[in-house]
């Protein structure tokens, strides 16, 4: 047998407890290269093989402070440094919650991190083949046997010296291990068919996955009623020529309930012709303070004297106590709300006609209150 | 795996008088304290009673669930120191007598227990059916009933072994420790309950047994270590304690190191994040003034220092190392308890004074002259059980 394919010679034991006094002796002969093959993980074995304690705790050790820390980072990152949102009004770097995460990352990144460092250190990773694959001897202790194999890079070995060893040490079956001259120690991985396989897989997943992403998640099972012969939202009508869906009302049409303001831009005209529809009552005064402290006060002040808390900030209005604006008629001061007047906007939006009456009987009231006529005062 | 060859000469060894006599030394010293202390301050003292005696329950208790546990699992690694959890576990029939000061004191330290505070209060008031003073004492009666029961079976059955050497004393047992695991989980929440969570009343939170449960694993565990690995310095089993032994151990108290940390937080997260005002004011209690510095050296002493400390693999095989570990796991536990409790007697401030040196010593001092006592007319090997072999022989 040449000397050059051979790997290893190798022997076979049925009890654990053979094994490990096998082992004993191998270590006590002063072999180095040799391994174990058990079934399951026989208890001592390590001690006596004089194996060194596995590196890999530091391995997980490292992975899973790079996992606390950067799902500490990304969050701090995300959360309260480049788009800081607030959830549930806890600060933006809210420790507390983030510790779940913190350790789901940890032990994700630390177990599975240890794994694959695993089949790199101990496995060699990439490389998956290794001479004693796919022999009689690996079935067997994968099985019921427990086995050794004497490497034959080791510097005492010798075919005939190590398998009188194993007979005496009562092995049941004592074989070598030999491999092929094609046996190649680099990894398969870079074999042309190998590359071809992996682009072939990666065009079939992107393109399944984008097939499905974009074309099967959008196809509707059915359509009857998205397929209408109806105007859609954002879209032409076939109907009409000026491509509308709806039509506009007939020039001059009033919606119920609406009055139209027929003075645009003649505040004189409407101080003229406008008359107040209502009494100053309870139920009008209340409406109208409420309107006029909600959106008068602001410039005018609670009591339409000018001083509102907005001073300084913004232009002031003139006080409204003025004999300008007493002799105005109600009209005049509807007109003003309605259309604005210098810097003051237009308020018909959020005021209807009805509430800007009012706001003008309440106006009223505050100037009679401001300058009180004799008879007021009995 | 067979028992053929196997002969255990054990020589029962007698435990040096020095430890009865430290124990006895401590016992009176503390109990020196703990009376002057009585006669000057009874309120403060009835608070930390409350600590001293839900110490040595937990150890007691915790002890007979790990005692359940080991017959139930059909644990072999533990059998050769089971024993040693057996005698810790008497000190649960001292504990009415530790918590005689605020048993007697009930009014000054459960507010549910005066009449004219309830008639005030309707959230007390709906709570009355249970938080009431004879159904307390009828609770906490019946409690002790059924620990001293399953006490006295697990013990009796354990010590009767030795001589009859019969398995069916085994078998019996795993029997018991099945009924016995329901009961401990429900009363142990109750004490919890009772003792710990009733000192606020309107406060609530259903994890709170759980949270007792797992610091008292720990604490329990910590005693064994702490006394196994005494013993085993002074030879006192006769078999050699593997550094398997150790490891596991070692183990088991950092696993509950994490379970501790990990009830502790899920419950201060949940309070936390809802941020509803009946429940976070009892964190808010232990955040605000000099309570802050105890919150964050519970957070240290309780977690991150036994983590460290037995992190490694090394540290557990180490029975030095261990020891170190067990007795700062004992002294995280006391240094919990008293967060817990003692928050409710002096809201604005840490309160730490003589008064509370009293039950420390006199818990250490009366726990170790109960073991001695127990260990003086028993084996330390539970000899005749039918695991000892493989317990010694035990391989990790």
């Amino acid at each position: 047998m040449d000397n050059r394919n051979l790997y290893s010679v190798t022997g076979l034991f049925d009890t654990p407890d053979e094994i490990v006094q096998a082992v004993e002796v191998v270590q006590k002969e002063g072999y180095t290269k040799y391994d174990v093959n058990t079934p399951y993980p026989v208890h001592g074995l390590d001690i006596k093989m004089k194996l060194p304690p596995s590196k890999l705790g530091y391995f997980a050790l490292v992975l899973g402070l790079t996992g606390a820390i950067g799902a500490l980072f990304f969050m701090w990152w995300t959360m309260s440094k480049d788009y800081p949102v607030v959830i549930g009004g806890k600060p933006f770097f809210a420790f507390p919650a983030f510790i779940p995460v913190t350790f789901e990352v940890t032990v994700l990144l630390a177990s599975v991190g240890t794994v694959l460092t695993m089949l790199f250190l101990y496995f060699r990773f990439p490389n998956l083949s290794h001479p004693l694959h796919d022999t009689d001897y690996m079935k067997s202790v994968s099985l019921d046997k427990f086995g050794i194999s004497i490497e034959a890079e080791d510097s005492l070995f010798d075919v005939v010296r190590v398998k009188n060893l194993f007979e005496k040490l009562g092995a049941k079956k004592i074989s070598e291990i030999n491999f092929d001259e094609e046996f190649d120690k680099k990894p398969k991985i870079f074999e042309p068919k190998f590359i071809v396989f992996l682009i072939f897989t990666a065009i079939v997943i992107s393109g399944a996955s984008y097939f499905t992403l974009n074309k099967l998640l959008y196809m509707d099972p059915f359509n009857w009623m998205m397929e209408q012969s109806r105007v859609m939202p954002q879209s032409h009508s076939k109907i009409f020529k000026d491509g509308f869906g709806m039509r506009n009302p007939v020039p001059g049409t009033v919606a119920r309930g609406s009055m139209p303001y027929l003075f645009a831009g003649q505040p004189d005209t409407a101080g003229e012709k406008l008359v107040n529809p209502y009494f100053p009552d309870e139920r009008t005064l209340s409406l109208g303070k409420k309107k006029f402290n909600t959106y008068c006060s602001p410039c005018h002040g609670s009591f339409a004297k000018g001083d509102a808390r907005l001073n300084g900030q913004f232009p002031n209005p003139p006080s409204l106590h003025s004999d300008k604006v007493r002799n105005w008629h109600d009209g005049r001061i509807f007109a003003v709300i309605t259309e604005g007047q210098n810097i003051m906007p237009s308020y018909s939006q959020q005021l209807t006609p009805d509430e800007r009456w009012a706001v003008v009987l309440y106006v009223r009231a505050l100037q009679r209150a401001v300058n009180a006529k004799e008879d007021d005062l009995k | 795996m067979s028992d053929t060859g196997f002969t255990l000469d054990y020589q029962k060894k007698e435990l040096p008088v020095k430890a009865k006599y430290a124990g006895l030394a401590f016992t009176v010293l503390g109990l020196i304290i703990v009376i002057v202390s009585y006669i000057t301050n009874p309120e403060r003292t009835a608070y930390n009673s409350i600590i001293g005696s839900t110490f040595v329950l937990s150890i007691g208790v915790a002890s007979l669930f790990l005692i359940a546990l080991e017959y139930l699992a059909g644990a072999v690694w533990s059998v050769v120191f089971r024993r040693i959890t057996e005698f810790l576990s008497a000190v649960i029939f001292i504990v009415p007598i530790l918590a005689l000061p605020f048993l007697l004191n009930m009014h000054s330290v459960f507010h549910w227990s005066q009449a004219d505070v309830v008639a005030k209060d309707t959230i007390l008031a709906g709570k009355s059916p249970y938080l009431n003073e004879t159904f307390f004492f009828v609770r906490l009666a019946v409690i002790f009933i059924i620990w001293g029961i399953f006490y006295f079976i697990f013990i009796g059955n354990s010590k009767k072994q030795d001589i009859t050497m019969e398995q069916s004393q085994t078998k019996r047992n795993t029997i018991f420790a099945a009924i016995f695991m329901p009961f401990f989980g429900i009363t142990i929440t109750i004490v919890a309950v009772d003792w710990l969570m009733s000192l606020e009343p309107h406060w609530f939170s259903t994890i709170f047994g759980v949270y007792y449960f797992s610091g008292s694993l720990m604490a329990a565990l910590a005693a064994t270590t702490f006394a196994v690995v005494r013993l085993a310095d002074l030879d006192m089993f006769g078999v050699k304690i593997k550094s398997d032994h150790y490891y596991s151990l070692g183990a088991l108290m950092f696993a509950f190191t994490n379970f501790w940390a990990y009830i502790a937080f899920s419950q201060f997260l949940l309070i936390w994040y809802a941020n509803l005002p009946e429940e976070t004011y009892w964190f808010i209690n232990r955040w605000e003034g000099s309570w802050k510095f105890i919150t964050l050296g519970l957070i240290i002493f309780r977690f991150v220092v036994p983590y460290a400390l037995l992190l490694t693999q090394p540290s557990k095989k180490d029975p030095k190392r261990l020891k170190i570990a067990a007795i700062w796991i004992l002294f995280s536990h006391y240094y919990d308890l008293y967060w817990l409790v003692m928050p409710n007697y002096s809201k604005s401030g840490i309160a730490f004074s003589w008064n509370e040196l009293g039950y420390p010593i006199l818990c250490a001092g009366i726990i170790i002259l109960i073991f001695t006592i127990r260990a003086k007319n028993t084996n330390l090997l539970p000899i005749g059980d039918p695991r000892l072999k493989r317990s010694i022989e035990f391989h990790l």
